[in-house]
Formats: C-alpha cells, sequence, structure tokens
C-alpha cells in the first residue's frame, strides 16, 4: 500500500469574504505580526507530525491551504524531502502546489521547480472584475495569464487553474467568458465549482443582509452543463464530478481521495484515511505547534468505518468518477432505481458499469440518497 | 349553615319526592358554572373544605385543562332551607356545555323540573347559553336566572339583568347575584331552588320507568349508567330492562352519587343516582333510552330517544404505519365511553391505513383526537373533515357518501347536504362583518333581533359543511373574539356541490380530494396545487398537479424536474461529513411517501391538511424533540 500525504499551509495574507477554510492571517495569530513571525516553526512542526505516519512509498504530494505559495521554496522542500527521506517517493511521483496568481514571480516559480514540485494549481476564480469583487479576491485576473506562462516557462509539467460558478451577481454570459478565458490559457487541467456559501462566512451574512441574491439552481444547473460542454470541445475530458483535464493530467492526489487509498493530512485541521479509519487534527495553528513540540499526538478525533459505511462512502466517491459503478458492485434494487433514473437520462446503463450524464452529475447526491438507503 | 350531614338527611329510596328538587345549571364555558358546582358542594357540606379542589366534578384532564364538562354528573345535595326550616334533597345535573352535545344536553334538561341560569355578568349571554335556555323553556323547566362574578370589576349586572329579563320574561330584580368565587349569594340560590323549583311528580306504583341521562365506561367497574326514576321502584339484585333493546341486565348496585358514589336500598319516584349493571360498553346503556323492569316492565318508554347520530367525519391516521393497532385499540378503549363515535378502517393510498371517524361535531373531534394523541401517545394525521352527503343519480340510485373518496362517478342528478339553523350573539357593532361572512358561506338570513341595546342575535341556516371548514374560526377573528355560535340540524338541502380532486401526475391524491360548491371548486383547486406545488420537493421527472372535476381540470401548477442536487466539492476533509449528512438525510428519507412515481414527504401532507393551529401544534413537538 502507498500513502499520499496532503500538507496544509494554514495562512493567507488575507482571507476571502467566501472562504471557510481553516486559515488565517498573520494578525488573526499574533497583533501586528509578520507572516514569516507567525510561519517561523511552523514546517518544524509539520516535520514533528511527519514522525506519526507510516512509512509506505509515496505516490503524491500536495501543498494547499490557505497559501501555500507564501511560504519560501526551502521551507516547503523540507517536507519534501523529509518525506523522501522517510517513505520514499514513487518515480512519477506527483507534487502539487497551490498558489495564488498574485504571489508569484518568475524566480519563486523556479525555486518551487528546484525542490521538486511538478504540478501547479492556480485560483483563477473568474475573469469578470464585479464577480471577482463579490468573491473578495484581490489578484487581477491578468496576472493569470502571466503566471501559466512563467510555470509553464519554469518547466511546470501539469497546470491546473480553479474556477468558481454561480456568485451573486454572475451571468450565464460571464461565466462562458472565464471558461473560454480559462481554456485559452495553456493549461492541462481545470476545477470548476459551484460556489457554496458557507455559514460564518462575509459572504453569508451579506446575502443574509439582502446584499447579494444567490442565483437560483437552474442557472448554476446551466453553468455547469456550459464548463462541461466547453472542455469536452477542447479536448479536456470530465474525470470527476467538477474536474476536468487533457489524457493523463488528472490530478492523481485527489483520486487517491476518491478510491479510499491511503493519506495522510500533516498540518492543523488536515484529516487523514489510513487502512479503513478516518482521523483529523486539532484545528487551531498555535496549538498544533504546541503540543507537538511538547511530544503530544495531533489528532482530535477518529472514526473507524464499518462495513457498510465503506460501502456507502464507494458509492458516494466512485459515482462521481468518470469509470463510475461497477454493477458487479451493486445490488439488483440499486440497479433498479439507476435503470429509473436511466429512463429520464440522467444515467448511461452500459454493459460492465453505470456513468452518471451529465445532467445526472447535477443530481449525483439525490441518486446517492436512494442508492444507499 | 343550613346544611345537613349525610347520615341524617332523607335517605336514596325512602325520599318524600315533594322534598326532591332536580335542577341542571346552563352557563357558557367560562361562566363559572363548574366554580358554582364547587361552592355548592361545599356549602352543603357534601365535600369537606381540606378535600375541596377546583372543578371537583369534572374527571378527565381534558375537561379541567379546557374548563368545559364533556361528561355531565349528578350529585345529590342535602340542604336545609332557610326560608321553611324543612329538610330537601337538591339533585344537581351537571350539564355539558358545547354545541356537540346537544342532545346530551336535551336529556339531562328531561331529567330535570328546573334550570339554574347562569351568566357571567362581564359578559352576558352568549349564544350557546341561549340556545339551551330555549330548550329548557321547551322542556317547561322553570328558570332561575342568575348573574354570577359579580365579584368582578368589570360586572354590569345591571345591563344583564335587563338583558335576562327580557330574554326569559322576568323582572330583572328577580335575578339572583352570586359569586362562584366568593361564595356570595350560593345560600340564597340554593332556597330559591327550593322555592321556585316544583318537586317532581310520578306514580311509586307504577311500572318502573328511569331516563339514562348519562352513561360513563370507568374501567373498574364496567359503565356507570345515571339515571332519573320518573315512575315506580328501582332497586338493586333486580332484573331491569332497556326499553328500546329488550336486553335484560341485572342491576348489581343501584346508588348515589355525593359526590362519591355511596350503593344504597334503591331509586324511588323523582331520585336521581346511578347504576352499574356490569355491561362494558356505553353502546349497550345508551343516553336517552328509558330502563324499566323485566319482571314488570312499563309499556310506554319515556318519550326523546335519538341515537346519537354523527355528523362530521374525518380520517385519523398514524403517522408512523406501524402505530395502526395502537390506532385501533385506543378507538375501541374510547368507544366504551363514547357512544356517538364511529369508525371503520380505511385505507388511503396516499396515508396508509387508518379509520374514518364519525363525530357529533367539530369539537367532539378535536376531543377524540386530542385524547388519542395524549393517552395513547400517538401522532396523527386527520384529513379535512367533511359532512354526510346524499348523492341522487340520474338512475334513481342514491348513495350515502362519508368521505369525498366515496362520491359515485357519473351522472348526478342531485347532492343533498345537511343545513344547520345556527344563532349568533354579538356586539351590534358586527352585525355587518358577521352578515358577510355568513352571506360568503351560502346563509340565508332567517332574522335578527336585538337581546340588548348594543347586542344582536342573528339568525341562520348555513350548509353544516361551510360551519365545519373554518367558520367558527373566521367569525372569532372577524369579531375579535365576541361573537358566539350555536346551531341545531335543520335537515338536508340540495347544494350544487362537486367532487374536486387533486392529481399528482395525473394520479388522484385519496386525502386532499373535496366535496365543495361548485362557485368555490375553483378557488380550492388552485389554492390546493399552489400549496403542494411549495410543499413537494422537485423530483427527478416535471410532476404535474392537477385540480380536476371529474375529467375536467380546473386548475393547474407544476413542479419542475429537478436540476441540481449535489456538492461539488469532495476533498478529504469532506469526505466524513458528506457521509454523515447522507446518513442523517437517511431518516427524513424514511418520512417519505410514494404517489405513483412522486415522492411526498410526510410532512407535506400534514401541512396541506393542517389547520394553522395543527402546524403551530407540529412545530412544538418538533422543537420540543430536538
Amino acid at each position: 500500500m502507498s500513502l499520499s500525504f496532503y500538507v496544509h499551509i494554514p495562512y493567507c495574507i488575507k482571507r476571502c469574504g467566501y472562504c471557510d477554510f481553516n486559515t488565517y492571517t498573520p494578525s488573526e495569530l499574533q497583533d501586528g505580526a509578520t507572516l514569516e513571525i507567525v510561519s517561523n516553526d511552523y514546517i518544524d512542526a509539520v516535520l514533528k507530525e511527519l514522525e506519526f505516519a507510516p512509512q509506505q512509498i509515496v505516490p503524491t504530494i500536495f501543498f494547499g491551504g490557505g497559501t501555500p505559495s507564501l511560504i519560501p521554496a526551502k521551507d516547503l522542500g523540507r517536507v519534501i524531502d523529509e518525506i523522501k527521506k522517510r517513505n520514499g517517493l514513487t518515480s512519477d511521483c506527483e507534487i502539487t502546489l497551490e498558489a495564488n496568481p498574485d504571489s508569484v514571480t518568475l524566480e519563486k516559480l523556479e525555486s518551487y521547480i528546484k525542490v521538486g514540485f511538478n504540478r501547479i494549481s492556480f485560483g483563477m476564480q473568474s475573469v469578470m472584475p464585479h464577480v471577482l469583487q463579490v468573491l473578495d479576491r484581490t489578484h487581477n485576473p491578468a496576472n493569470v495569464e502571466k503566471a501559466v506562462s512563467m510555470a509553464r516557462a519554469v518547466g511546470f509539467k501539469s497546470i491546473s487553474v480553479d474556477l468558481i460558478y454561480g456568485t451573486p451577481g454572475e451571468s450565464l454570459d460571464d461565466w462562458r467568458q472565464t471558461v473560454e478565458a480559462a481554456l485559452a490559457l495553456d493549461i492541462d487541467h481545470i476545477s470548476a465549482y459551484a460556489l457554496i456559501v458557507e455559514t460564518g462566512t462575509k459572504l453569508a451574512a451579506q446575502i443574509k443582509r439582502g446584499d447579494f441574491a444567490m442565483p437560483n439552481d437552474d442557472l448554476m444547473a446551466e453553468m455547469y452543463l456550459l464548463v462541461d460542454q466547453l472542455c469536452q470541445e477542447q479536448g479536456m475530458s470530465w474525470y470527476e464530478l467538477s474536474n476536468w483535464s487533457k489524457p493523463g493530467h488528472e490530478c492523481k492526489h485527489n483520486i487517491a481521495y476518491w478510491r479510499n487509498q491511503n493519506w495522510w493530512g500533516l498540518g492543523p485541521g488536515a484529516h487523514s484515511h489510513v487502512d479503513a479509519k478516518r482521523f483529523w487534527n486539532i484545528k487551531h495553528p498555535t496549538a498544533y505547534k504546541q503540543k507537538l513540540f511538547s511530544g503530544e499526538t495531533v489528532i482530535a478525533e477518529s472514526e473507524n468505518l464499518t462495513a457498510d459505511q465503506k460501502r456507502d462512502e464507494a458509492i458516494m466517491l466512485g459515482i462521481r468518477m468518470r469509470e463510475g459503478l461497477l454493477r458487479s458492485d451493486l445490488s439488483s434494487t440499486q440497479i433498479q432505481t439507476l435503470s429509473t433514473y436511466g429512463e429520464n437520462g440522467f444515467v448511461e446503463m452500459l454493459q460492465d458499469r453505470v456513468l452518471l450524464t451529465p445532467t445526472g452529475r447535477l443530481i449525483a447526491d439525490r441518486i446517492v440518497r436512494e442508492l444507499t438507503f | 349553615m343550613p346544611a345537613i350531614s349525610l347520615a341524617k338527611a332523607p335517605q336514596p329510596a325512602s325520599t318524600n319526592p315533594a322534598q326532591i328538587r332536580n335542577f341542571c345549571i346552563i352557563a357558557h364555558i367560562d361562566h363559572g358554572k363548574s366554580t358554582l358546582a364547587d361552592r355548592m358542594l361545599g356549602i352543603t357540606e357534601v365535600v369537606e373544605a381540606r378535600n375541596m379542589r377546583a372543578q371537583y366534578l369534572d374527571r378527565m384532564d381534558i375537561e379541567r385543562e379546557r374548563g368545559i364538562t364533556i361528561k355531565s354528573q349528578a350529585v345529590r345535595l342535602p340542604w336545609r332551607s332557610s326560608i321553611d326550616g324543612q329538610e330537601y334533597i337538591l339533585n344537581m345535573i351537571d350539564t355539558p356545555g358545547h354545541v356537540d352535545f346537544t342532545y346530551e344536553v336535551s336529556r339531562s334538561l328531561a331529567a330535570c323540573e328546573g334550570a339554574v341560569l347562569l351568566v357571567d355578568c362581564a359578559q352576558g349571554i352568549e349564544a350557546q347559553t341561549l340556545a339551551n335556555l330555549y330548550l329548557a323553556m321547551e322542556n317547561n323547566l322553570t328558570i332561575i336566572p342568575v348573574l354570577n362574578k359579580i365579584d368582578l370589576p368589570n360586572a354590569q349586572p345591571d345591563k344583564f339583568a335587563a338583558e335576562l329579563a327580557r330574554l326569559i320574561g322576568c323582572q330583572p330584580e328577580d335575578c339572583l347575584r352570586v359569586s362562584g368565587k366568593t361564595g356570595d349569594g350560593v345560600a340564597e340560590l340554593l332556597d330559591q331552588i327550593v322555592a321556585q323549583i316544583p318537586a317532581p311528580v310520578g306514580d311509586p306504583n307504577a311500572p318502573a320507568r328511569a331516563l339514562i341521562f348519562d352513561s360513563v365506561y370507568d374501567s373498574y367497574r364496567g359503565v356507570v349508567t345515571y339515571v332519573r326514576v320518573v315512575d315506580g321502584h328501582l332497586s338493586p339484585r333486580e332484573q331491569i330492562q332497556m326499553f328500546s333493546t329488550g336486553v335484560r341486565h341485572e342491576a348489581l348496585e343501584v346508588g348515589v352519587i355525593s359526590p362519591e358514589p355511596i350503593a344504597g336500598k334503591g331509586l324511588g319516584v323523582g331520585e336521581v343516582g346511578y347504576l352499574i349493571t356490569g355491561v362494558k360498553d356505553v353502546r349497550q346503556s345508551r343516553v336517552g333510552d328509558t330502563i324499566t323492569t323485566y319482571n314488570n316492565p312499563t309499556k310506554e318508554a319515556l318519550s326523546g330517544y335519538k341515537d346519537p347520530k354523527p355528523m362530521v367525519f374525518s380520517g385519523l391516521f398514524p403517522l408512523d404505519g406501524a402505530d395502526f393497532p395502537i390506532l385501533r385499540e385506543a378507538l375501541d378503549k374510547l368507544q366504551l365511553n363514547d357512544a356517538a363515535l364511529v369508525y371503520e378502517p380505511e385505507s388511503s393510498a396516499a396515508l396508509g391505513f387508518g379509520f374514518r371517524c364519525g363525530f357529533l361535531g367539530l369539537l367532539h373531534m378535536e376531543i377524540v383526537r386530542e385524547r388519542l394523541e395524549r393517552e395513547h401517545k400517538l401522532n396523527l394525521i386527520s384529513t379535512a373533515p367533511n359532512v354526510v352527503y346524499n348523492v341522487t343519480m340520474d338512475d334513481g340510485k342514491s348513495v350515502r357518501v362519508t368521505n369525498p373518496s366515496e362520491f359515485p362517478e357519473g351522472k348526478v342528478a342531485a347532492v343533498l347536504e345537511p343545513i344547520v339553523k345556527s344563532t349568533i350573539l354579538a356586539p351590534a357593532e358586527f352585525i355587518g362583518t358577521i352578515m358577510e361572512l355568513c352571506q360568503d358561506r351560502r346563509g340565508i338570513l332567517l332574522g335578527m333581533d336585538y337581546i340588548s341595546e348594543d347586542r344582536v342575535e342573528i339568525r341562520y341556516d348555513l350548509p353544516l359543511a361551510e360551519i365545519v371548514f373554518d367558520f367558527f374560526d373566521q367569525l372569532k377573528s372577524r369579531t375579535k373574539g365576541y361573537a358566539s355560535l350555536d346551531y341545531e340540524e335543520k335537515g338536508d338541502a340540495e347544494g350544487n356541490l362537486v367532487k374536486v380532486d387533486i392529481l399528482l401526475q395525473g394520479e388522484a391524491v385519496d386525502a386532499f380530494s373535496a366535496i365543495v360548491h361548485r362557485d368555490k371548486a375553483y378557488a380550492y383547486g388552485v389554492m390546493m396545487t399552489g400549496k403542494l406545488r411549495e410543499l413537494i420537493p422537485r423530483q427527478q421527472f416535471e410532476v404535474p398537479i392537477q385540480a380536476a372535476i371529474g375529467a375536467r381540470i380546473i386548475a393547474r401548477e407544476s413542479i419542475r424536474a429537478i436540476r441540481k442536487d449535489v456538492l461539488a466539492k469532495c476533498y478529504g476533509g469532506d469526505i466524513s461529513r458528506k457521509r454523515k449528512l447522507l446518513e442523517k438525510q437517511k431518516e427524513g428519507k424514511k418520512r417519505m411517501k410514494m404517489v405513483g412515481r412522486v415522492e411526498v414527504p410526510q410532512e407535506a401532507f400534514v401541512a396541506a391538511l393542517a389547520t394553522d393551529a395543527d402546524i403551530e401544534k407540529i412545530k412544538a413537538a418538533r422543537k420540543a424533540s430536538q
């Protein structure tokens, strides 16, 4: 068995209005502090946590956040080196960096390549200024193009952008312009997510106050079908509900999640899955560091999956993927349920497997509910 | 105090009828009847002060909580009149106080020679009291007008004395003034009962005739039957016979209530008491029937016996289908004490298995439902109540319809619906509002009278179906709660009525069918289809919702197919969260009912059928369970 690693970088210079991730700005952690101060011994803590992980060979490492590109390459490189030393990396090991298009330079990107990164994912979200403004994003849309060409120039083998649709005020045409702009870049992979308004965020408060209105489900559905269609036309095919790529550029790290392989999340609030056991760390970076430096565990909670839960998870995750569900893994009642959806055009019933159609992907959760109850 | 101890008082079975006074109290809910009764129990010392509790005679929790009497009682009160110094036996017969129980009231009245008309002197007479007063006058009862609650700061005894005097044809100063709360005037009232109400008259040597005016099931003793002896004598160990059925029973025990049961040697002419025969079902001992003796039976029954006739029907379904046997058992048990309750199993495609129940009226229905839910811990859905229709077909066949699903297909020649004669009492300022409401509900104005300077009595013929719908709530809200309503049956009349079906994807949902006036069919259809469109979640296909009369569609809505039900992101930390959400949703899924291929959450049925009050109740229950 192999073991993928996720490395959480819980820092951002500014929190975006829609974000509810476990991330902190320096001033949230310590009044008047700089990023250097708050992140100073963070990598030391992560390396301490690494000591608890099993020593299986590593096919993927993913640095997410937060904003990993805020941390200098030499620091992130220490984590890669240590994992390599301890566990060993596969020859085609995929090492991804999530990056803010505003915070990269040619030199910086070169330095990330040098420490071992070979895949980069930029938060692009939208090209429409009014959409970025609602999302409370700071970057200049033109920076994305620059960042992508620099990343290509320094040798990243796989380049991805993240897009968000369904932002209040975004029209179907706004969204078309965003997707077309993304596809015009020389990229290999696109993730497109419907905006989820999480409770407790600034955006949720704005919507509650009536500043913004969420688009209806029908528009969201049209937006999804549009990105799917435009990607397919450009030779980027879907391989997971919200992900499209050129052949061979699927994100191996994310596939590890969806195939229920073993993965270890390093960092505060990070989740892990090892041999049918799920566990997750305490959330606050300061507490996380303190515990590790005094030799304590940082696991907050864990759960051992029952056979039923494992089966349900396999359906819940598998159905979102291009390969769909194997008929041999399904009961006759489940096949029956899926056939009804087939008649209504949501599901494609193949000889050996069952796949979601584009409209079916849009109601995947509903279908999962019917299959797992 | 002119009380007499029970032991020294005239004894049951040997009391001279000349010493007996049988009376009842006619009053509206809240006008203080139970408090006055409590005070009478205290003043005659049949209940010792230390044993006294409020609403002593009301036995059921519901009675005490709602402050209303559902079943009547009779209490024997010994009293020495301070006018003539003689000993008397006063039998107080407590009548039920609601329009649904008019028949029971009429039997209680038939057991008396006089009635105390009790009116709250801060509120004045109410419609229902007026109806019962008329009933008492028709029975030739002596009426003693009494103004209660004279201790209240907002009491207007002079105003309401004038009102009462006008109604019963006496002088305002003839109205007694009492306070059940302080006891003021209660002794004088008892003296006046002796002085004004005639003693019962009967033939002690004739074959026995006793009127059943109440019949109560007691889980320890079986049915306790309350009687008033008119002629002859009833003794324990004697074979008695029910006149209507001819069924014979042994009188295991004969006694009086004072206010606890005291077994005795029997009951003579004019006496009021109870007997126990060991039967287990009140339907074998029906209110209004005549009891005689088997060995020397009477040839002539006392007049006025009627079978209780259900007027309002509704389907009761357990929210959890597994509770059906509990519901059956609960209804069986309730029926032991409620001869008017009828039910038969019903199966609804939408709601599963339940019972079609017949009730005397809306309050009766509410009480039954509340007792089922409270005493048997059931959660019930009830369908909209409806009345009994008689449908005549073109071929001359006629069908009795107690459920919209029984409404016949094919050419209908005529539909008959029950009509009631209703009486509304209200301040004069609301005349316009009330007439508008009655007109809107297909009412026919019969007449209007001022009962005092600023209060009117308005009489309308109304279809019972309109009253059953939400007439009373509307009346109350449009008159700020000041109007009161009473009604009595007045036979059937032809109505332009149609059955409106509600179809989901072309399939009629039985629970939502209704029989309505043709002019209101469209409004009902639009209301119901609109409501369901909001309540039923989007499905994997488009679902048309239609309202139809026969094959003709009169209203249409549609629930568009679901477009989006997915969370876009599903990475490491999302997986547990997502699975837990699924597990939680499993519970909700269990509460879905399938109508054809359409999944309808149970809440949608409840919300579509429920009244606003029901919805509040459901919300409260949900909150409490969280």
